[in-house]
């Protein structure tokens, strides 16, 4: 058992309107799925079904948490997403299993790299990005207490995950992982620990950097987020996701909404550095060698980082 | 079915048919479909057939109008029977109240919001799905458009009820034989309706949906077999009761001046047809 079917186990046990749904998307659940006879549904490789079954049985007061994977529950079922669970605010939590570079070498068709901006243009829909199975396992109470509908980047225990030993506190609270003042790191998910390792590469180099796990991108904390371009020189976003509609899109608009009261206050806004996968699907190739080829390695992403850095303070 | 109570439903149905007409005037309404389903929304909500009253009930059956551009016929029916003031449908597309073109929760009576065509089979599966896993005797009944069985996930959902022996399933399709703007055997031919659902594990029977004895005849059948979920094809007429509104691919979306809206009026009273007057204010969407 993972420690998110660990918890999922246990709120089973504890709730008695949870049922846990997939469509036949079986790996994240298969341990948990002969201890529960009788609150487990499989409805096939029908996402669109998954969705609309999910709302109905949401709409007679269970609460259900349907699996898929990311790139198909998000695009296939997006109109269900989007009229059955948006709409009437259904307190369905969707789990999407291997997004964004998690889809190693399946190439294109399975590469969610757009789940985070989709889901988070459906009204009343909230996106929550672990960066390790504890942090899951550990937020999944907290989320099913919101009654709202959520989006899950699932994250598996293999490959490297969150290495900080710093975890979840709060749901909508960002989490500062690595303190430092000169370069803010914000990143989630499965890239969250080679952030980390790339500031600790930056800093034998002299510079100082803070690393956030920004897990929760919807409901946004707002407030960290212009601390954070008020009072740091660079804010680099790390996601393995489009340019556009994920991290880097939020502190964009960020800085729309804030630029003028923090030039007010005599501050300047940070330079915004986002590595992303830009406008382009990543190489199909097993997860290691995706970091590498797209540079997403602790080594590559401090390379980028001060090369960006470099440039910015003789910009400055 | 007495006579009496046959008589009963045939004029709440003409009631209901007279408030369509008058929702397909100032901005209009989906008068065809509207009129096809009127004797079908009539007869499950009015005949006892369907554990249905006005007052909250848990252990109501559940009725859902998958083809929500019915829903000026599902507005007459529900105000006529009492769940809400019937003075409300001369709100119709006012800002001041919530009755427009596709239904939503807010108003009594309806249990889910639709209008995206191929959606409350997998929501009405859920339902299903839930009454089962709580030993539920009640009943869900989805209603859905010929033209809506264009749609893959009518067929995903299809597949997957069956899967889940949803006997307690019922979908009652309004064969009216037009989808939007044409016959739907000219765009993409349905038949034999019936053979699909049989073939994806459904029990199926085809009636006639405009007679109340007919469709007591079908319904009392249900579940036409343990463990499989059960299609109705109602075998219906597009514009029924208005004779210069039957059969007309062009009276799918419709908004009609006064003086037609009196014209049509006499024409569902009298069942005469004033095919010599041209309806100025129709609008094919």
């Amino acid at each position: 058992m993972t420690p998110y079917e660990d918890s999922l186990l246990r709120l089973v046990h504890t709730d008695e309107r949870l049922v846990i749904m997939t469509a036949e998307n079986r790996a994240p659940i298969k341990e948990l799925i002969p201890l529960i006879p009788g609150r487990f549904v499989d409805v096939g490789i029908a996402e669109q079904t998954l969705i609309g079954m999910a709302a109905g049985l949401a709409l007679r007061g269970r609460r259900p948490i349907v699996h898929a994977l990311s790139a198909f529950l998000t695009m296939r079922s997006f109109e269900f997403i989007r009229t059955d669970i948006g709409i009437s605010g259904l307190p369905v939590v969707m789990v999407g299993y291997v997004p964004g570079f998690l889809s190693d070498a399946n190439g294109p068709t399975h590469q969610a790299i757009e789940d985070i901006g989709l889901m988070r243009l459906v009204p009343s829909v909230n996106v929550f990005c672990p960066s390790d199975q504890q942090e899951l396992a550990e937020a999944l109470p907290e989320i099913l207490l919101t009654e709202e509908p959520w989006y899950i980047r699932y994250l598996n225990t293999n490959g490297t995950t969150n290495e900080t030993g710093v975890h979840l506190l709060k749901i909508g609270k960002p989490n500062v992982v690595h303190r430092g003042f000169e370069i803010c790191i914000l990143s989630y998910g499965v890239l969250l620990g080679y952030a980390s390792r790339a500031a600790s590469l930056l800093e034998r180099s002299g510079i100082s950097v803070q690393v956030v796990n920004v897990h929760t991108l919807k409901p946004i904390d707002t407030d960290f987020l212009e601390d954070c371009l008020a009072h740091f020189a660079m804010v680099v976003i790390v996601e393995d996701h489009f340019r556009l509609g994920g991290l880097s899109s939020i502190v964009a608009e960020t800085v729309a909404q804030c630029h003028r009261r923090i030039e007010s206050t005599g501050s300047r806004v940070a330079a915004i550095v986002p590595l992303t996968l830009g406008d382009r699907w990543f190489k199909p190739t097993l997860f290691k060698d995706v970091l590498q080829w797209e540079g997403f390695t602790a080594e590559a992403l401090a390379a980028r980082i001060m090369k960006q850095f470099k440039h910015e303070v003789s910009y400055a | 079915m007495t006579g009496d109570e046959r008589n009963r439903l045939k004029a709440l149905a003409f009631r209901v048919r007279e408030h369509v007409l008058r929702m397909a005037t100032g901005g209009g309404c989906f008068v065809g479909a509207s009129l096809s389903c009127a004797d079908i929304m009539v007869f499950l909500y009015a005949s006892g057939i369907a554990r249905l009253s006005p007052d909250s009930d848990s252990e109501r059956d559940i009725v859902l109008l998958s083809k929500g551009h019915d829903v000026p016929a599902l507005y007459a029916t529900l105000a006529e029977l009492g769940y809400f003031d019937i003075r409300r449908l001369s709100n119709h597309l006012k800002t001041s109240d919530a009755i427009y073109w596709h239904p939503n929760r807010s108003i009594p009576g309806v249990e889910f919001h639709s209008g995206s065509l191929g959606h409350l089979l997998a929501v009405g599966a859920g339902i299903a799905l839930d009454c089962k896993l709580s030993r539920s005797a009640k009943r869900v009944y989805v209603i859905m458009g010929d033209g809506e069985l264009n749609e893959g996930s009518v067929w995903e959902a299809s597949l997957v009820a069956s899967a889940h022996k949803l006997d307690n399933l019922i979908v009652i399709i309004d064969r009216n034989e037009f989808q939007a703007n044409l016959p739907t055997e000219q765009l993409i031919p349905l038949e034999s309706i019936e053979r699909k659902f049989e073939s994806f594990g459904w029990t199926a029977e085809t009636t006639n949906g405009h007679s109340f004895e007919d469709l007591e005849e079908t319904f009392r059948h249900l579940p036409f077999r343990e463990d499989s979920p059960s299609a109705i094809i109602a075998q219906t007429v597009r514009g029924k009761g208005v004779p210069s509104l039957e059969r007309r691919a062009d009276r799918w979306f419709a908004n009609f001046s006064e003086a037609e809206l009196s014209m049509l009026l006499d024409e569902l009273k009298t069942g005469i047809s004033h095919s010599d007057i041209q309806l100025e204010g129709s609008v094919v969407r």
